[in-house]
């Protein structure tokens, strides 16, 4: 028989002047298996919790209900009072009658009272069906992969490598340095992007914490907080970079020009290339898709001038098996593809009719054009620039619903750059809104609007050409009135969007996606970093749009998660699971659809069956993942699978105590 | 059985921790008074109540039963509301084609910042089920009463 | 091809020689109207401009005309075709407004039969039919397909792309005519405004002229009595915004296709035109 002792706080007068606290520990005292019921004024107070570790002491209580506060308070303080008296913690049960009593029935004592005790009597119920909860630990993998190696995966691995954690960077494409790498000057200070961008690709590939898997891809995610299991794919680069000196004879030999991704398209580049002189690593790989000797079987150019040998035609794809205990995403965006449904802007036929990325490469001193601005269609010098903010973005219609948030620091910023390297150029700017929140932002656009830039509130509903000029045509609200702009070169802001493939990692890795397919954070408000998988970390835009001090924050706060992860060889998990009765389970895994958190796993057990060995396969837990939500405990057809701390048998009890 | 003046009902709260516990918290923060009729057992998700607890409060005699989980998109679970919503959805057209009023049963969503909508709810049911009469197909008498001459009567 | 023939006010006067082509086209192709007997106006411009439910059951009426006869409906007018074809898009999404249209006209439309423009039912014979009938083909012509605001929008009922469209592209193509790329393919051709507020309606003409003129056009074609008659009768005013104006001819797009396909110009009604289409007649020969 359970004995149990029940504690009635008077809470000052915050209980006292409402419910009449005696009365109600007088009628618990009659409640089945209750051998103690008392009151206190201040149940948490030091003393009050005194009274409690003595009277399970004196009592041999085996179970203990507080009537007090919500437990949302108090609850770990009470725990903690059980586990000094030397009981387990999960042996307590509070009945709310402050917030639910006392407070929300004041008008009715008589009520709160009759209320206050059904409430005790309900945690009574339940107290007398509690087990001993024991939190496991698992063990974790002080290893930390990160997704992504643009700046936002870049700031994350040389936080955690600082910290003195071994790092795997993997990045997709041949160099890292992502967007920012791309970019000619930064908002609002307008410091050199690559200045302050390739240092940090130099310290990634130079620490010793990190390695740096460049042209890879993850293809493979098992496991679970502190034990993930990663799989991931060296695509070949038909280059052997530990022979390779990147001396740079190949790709200049190379007969194959292609348009340059790096580039935007306003540039070529060979198909054995580097990505940008500042490449890391500088070496080359081979892009077989363009190359002539994988095209069509001759050229092998490049073998043929390499000082080293290291060209390998060869050379395959690699898998890598790592181990580790985190994962942080950070794979980026990308520009909305404009050309599929802006037919009004020409459906990208108009050469002169550029995305601002594009528009980042005009104006970079290391760009196609050497940083003048020039336009695509002829190598001239625009006279007349417009800027189109919001293509894509807040366009429900054609785009995206939200809103990109760094189009109006950049457009401005470009506005800014025309006006200062083309004196006398004049500077259009369509806009919806002009959002400038951050620090210095707002004082930057207002520059901006000193040095000449118009400002034309309104939408623009075409863009022609006429002659060797572009003709946008839109509204000015403010005006009330259309108008038209000749323009030599017109530059889109289009939305920011997440980097392709994006949705399909979120599958693989196990983490969810909102409606755009940025990752969807634990909690909008107070988990901003944690994907809502355990041990999954999120960085940067792929979580939703940012400029890059917003990006380098959060890569530093997932970088902060990731140790404090990693802080102890093995964490502690809540012990409120879910458990499989694996003798009532048969199999019908309905529990692992609904498991948000891929908690639960088929297992094959065997049995004996009528003297015969049996195998049959059963769902299994994995308390490392289990969140403790119980979503799984309702599908479960036959009742094998219960929540510990909410079972079954427990709920229904209370039901049974409330209805009485 | 007799219905004398005093009859009140009685609500079975089922409130997920996250949302709507902490908002029924909230109402009594903010002092806001609603009727003492519902009693609340604290659940960890909305997708934790099987229908077999409400099935079982039903039939102690419960006049209603108010399930109350965190707006759909916002499960601290990620989906648990989801399934909550469905689940109810069909329970409640069984209820209803066995016989007994759905009304009996209603599933809400109640942010932790709403503890007046947690207080408005709380009241509407009451006066609703106050209306409808105590729920009286499902309770199962105590033994040696028979519920079914009551019926009859 | 059977189809219930919606010829709607314009057709029969001011562009009477657009229902003489369409007619004498479709008859080449196979097409067989019935025109739907006692039609009553579409619901386009003043209709529905006022009042939305009279411009629907003013639609919806002409359809039901229409689904007693059994025929899905060609309606050569663009604003025809536009108003009847979303009149029954609309209808079929708000049940109660439905209910209410069929009770005012008293004649039940039930959503049976479609709504085809000209392009449409054109295209729907296929590129191959036209080109099997072409005898005399359009070479030399470079033609500005230009479909005005009408044919391809709204979003809900367009039949091709509302920024690019190409469907007259591949029907003149197939007619043997080229034709040019350009830019004021779908933009408004000012015929709403054309009788109230000239002074705006002008300028609108005269930019989609000065498009095709660079675009180096020697033709407009259209599918629409009222981008027709405001490109064709207001030219004369609009040039005076042009530098490099050249007369352009503009001709329906069934009128193409029945010189095309051997028709004359008397039963094509070319001689109807304000702007001379000599110059045309001339190169196809």
């Amino acid at each position: 028989m359970k004995r149990i002792g029940v504690f009635v706080c008077w809470c000052g007068t915050n209980i006292g002047g409402v419910v009449d606290v005696p009365q109600v520990a007088k009628a618990a005292s009659s409640f089945p298996g209750v051998v103690l019921a008392t009151d206190y004024k201040y149940m948490c107070s030091e003393p009050g919790q005194e009274l409690i570790v003595q009277a399970i002491r004196e009592h041999r209580l085996t179970r203990v209900v507080v009537a007090a506060c919500t437990p949302r308070l108090h609850e770990n303080t009470f725990r903690k009072t059980l586990e000094r008296a030397g009981l387990n913690p999960y042996l307590l049960e509070i009945a709310n009658i402050r917030e639910q009593c006392a407070w929300a029935h004041q008008k009715q004592p008589g009520r709160a009272t009759e209320k206050a005790i059904s409430l005790v009597r309900r945690a009574v119920a339940k107290a007398s069906r509690l087990e001993p909860l024991f939190a496991s630990t698992i063990p974790v993998t002080r290893k930390a992969l990160v997704i992504g190696g643009g700046i936002a995966g870049m700031q994350a691995a040389l936080d955690i490598a600082d910290a003195g954690h071994q790092v795997i960077l993997v990045e997709r494409e041949p160099t890292i340095g992502g967007k920012m790498a791309m970019l000619d000057k930064t908002f609002p200070t307008l410091d050199c992007s690559a200045c302050i961008c390739t240092p940090k690709m130099v310290a990634v590939a130079q620490h010793p914490s990190i390695t740096l898997y460049t042209y890879a891809e993850v293809e493979k995610v098992e496991g679970y907080v502190g034990n993930f299991e990663v799989t991931i794919r060296q695509k070949a680069r038909s280059v052997d970079h530990t022979k390779c000196t990147g001396c740079g004879t190949c790709w200049e030999k190379c007969p194959t020009r292609v348009p340059s991704e790096f580039e935007q398209g306003l540039g070529t580049r060979k198909a054995i290339y580097v990505s940008f002189p500042q490449a890391v690593p500088n070496k080359p790989v081979i892009d077989r898709r363009h190359c002539r000797y994988f095209a069509a079987g001759k050229c092998r150019v490049c073998e043929k001038v390499c000082p080293t040998g290291a060209i390998d035609y060869q050379q395959g794809d690699q898998l890598i098996k790592e181990k580790v205990g985190a994962i942080v995403m950070a794979t980026g965006y990308d520009l909305f593809e404009w050309e599929k449904v802006y037919g009004e802007y020409g459906y990208g036929r108009y050469p002169n009719v550029i995305t601002s990325l594009q528009f980042e490469r005009l104006i970079n001193a290391s760009g196609p054009t050497g940083g003048k601005i020039l336009r695509p269609s002829d190598g001239k010098e625009p006279q007349s620039v417009v800027f189109v903010k919001c293509v894509g973005s807040r366009d429900p219609a054609k785009g995206k619903e939200y809103c990109s948030r760094i189009c109006c620091m950049y457009t401005a910023k470009h506005a800014h750059q025309v006006l200062e390297k083309l004196p006398g150029a004049r500077v259009y700017v369509f806009y919806m809104d002009v959002r400038t929140a951050g620090k210095a932002y707002e004082e930057f656009y207002l520059r901006t609007l000193q040095d000449g830039a118009h400002y034309i509130r309104g939408r623009v509903s075409k863009i022609y050409p006429e002659g060797d000029r572009l003709i946008v045509r839109g509204v000015d609200t403010l005006l009330g009135r259309q108008v038209e702009v000749g323009a030599d070169l017109v530059v889109l802001a289009t939305a920011v969007v997440p980097s392709r493939g994006a949705a399909e990692l979120a599958r693989l890795v196990g983490i969810s996606c909102d409606q755009n397919d940025f990752y969807t954070e634990a909690h909008p408000k107070l988990r901003p970093v944690e994907a809502n998988t355990a041990g999954i970390f999120l960085a940067g835009a792929c979580q939703g749009p940012k400029d890059i001090p917003d990006t380098v924050a959060q890569a530093s706060a997932a970088a902060a998660k990731v140790c404090a992860l990693f802080s102890r060889e093995e964490m502690a998990a809540e012990p409120t699971v879910a458990q499989v009765n694996q003798f009532l389970c048969y199999g019908c895994l309905e529990c692992q659809k609904v498991c948000p958190y891929r908690a639960i796993e088929p297992v094959t057990v065997s049995e004996n069956a009528a003297g015969k060995k049996i195998e049959r396969t059963v769902a299994s837990v994995n308390s490392g993942l289990c969140q403790g939500c119980g979503a799984c405990t309702v599908a479960c057809k036959p009742g094998a699978i219960n929540l510990k701390g909410f079972s079954n048998e427990q709920v229904l009890a209370e039901v049974d105590a409330l209805c009485l | 059985m007799s219905l004398d003046s005093q009859w009140e009902p009685k609500i079975v709260g089922f409130c997920c921790n996250w949302c709507s516990y902490a908002g029924a918290d909230l109402a009594g923060l903010n002092r806001l008074s609603y009727s003492p009729t519902v009693r609340i057992v604290r659940v960890p998700c909305s997708g934790r109540v099987n229908p077999a607890f409400i099935i079982r409060a039903f039939q102690r005699g419960a006049d209603a039963v108010l399930v109350s989980g965190c707006h759909p998109g916002d499960c601290h679970y990620v989906s648990g509301n989801y399934h909550a919503r469905r689940r109810f959805l069909v329970f409640k057209r069984l209820l209803e084609y066995v016989g007994f009023e759905g009304e009996r049963l209603q599933v809400r969503w109640i942010s932790g910042s709403e503890g007046a909508k947690f207080a408005q709810t709380v009241d509407e049911l009451d006066r609703k089920i106050k209306a409808l009469g105590p729920n009286k197909k499902m309770r199962q008498e105590p033994p040696g009463f028979s519920g079914v001459k009551d019926h009859e009567g | 091809m059977r189809l219930a023939y919606y010829p709607g006010c314009s057709l029969e006067t001011s562009a009477r020689e657009y229902n003489h082509s369409v007619q004498l086209v479709g008859r080449l192709m196979g097409v067989e109207f019935h025109e739907i007997p006692d039609w009553s106006c579409c619901g386009a411009s003043a209709g529905h401009t006022t009042s939305r439910l009279l411009a629907l059951a003013l639609a919806a009426r002409n359809l039901a005309l229409a689904e007693e006869m059994g025929l899905d409906v060609v309606a050569p007018c663009a604003a025809c075709y536009q108003r009847l074809a979303l009149a029954r898009h609309e209808l079929a999404a708000n049940p109660s407004l439905w209910e209410r249209v069929n009770g005012i006209t008293g004649r039940p439309f039930n959503g049976t039969i479609r709504v085809k423009s000209i392009v449409e039912m054109l295209l729907s014979a296929g590129t191959e039919k036209i080109k099997s009938l072409v005898v005399r083909p359009l070479r030399g012509l470079k033609v500005a397909a230009y479909y005005g605001c009408l044919l391809v929008r709204p979003r809900a009922i367009q039949i091709d792309d509302a920024e690019n469209p190409q469907v007259m592209e591949k029907i003149l193509r197939a007619a043997g005519a080229e034709v040019v790329d350009w830019t004021h393919k779908t933009e408004c051709c000012g015929a709403s405004l054309a009788v109230s507020n000239e002074e705006v309606a002008i300028p609108i003409i005269s930019r989609i002229l000065k498009a095709a003129l660079a675009a180096g056009a020697n033709c407009i074609a259209c599918a629409c009595p009222l981008c027709h008659f405001n490109l064709d009768i207001r030219q004369a005013k609009a040039k005076r915004f042009l530098a490099n104006y050249r007369p352009l001819p503009v001709l329906y797009l069934t009128q193409l296709l029945g010189l095309a396909m051997g028709q004359g110009e008397r039963e094509l009604g070319l001689e109807a035109h304000f702007v001379e289409t000599r110059s045309i007649l001339k190169m196809v020969g």
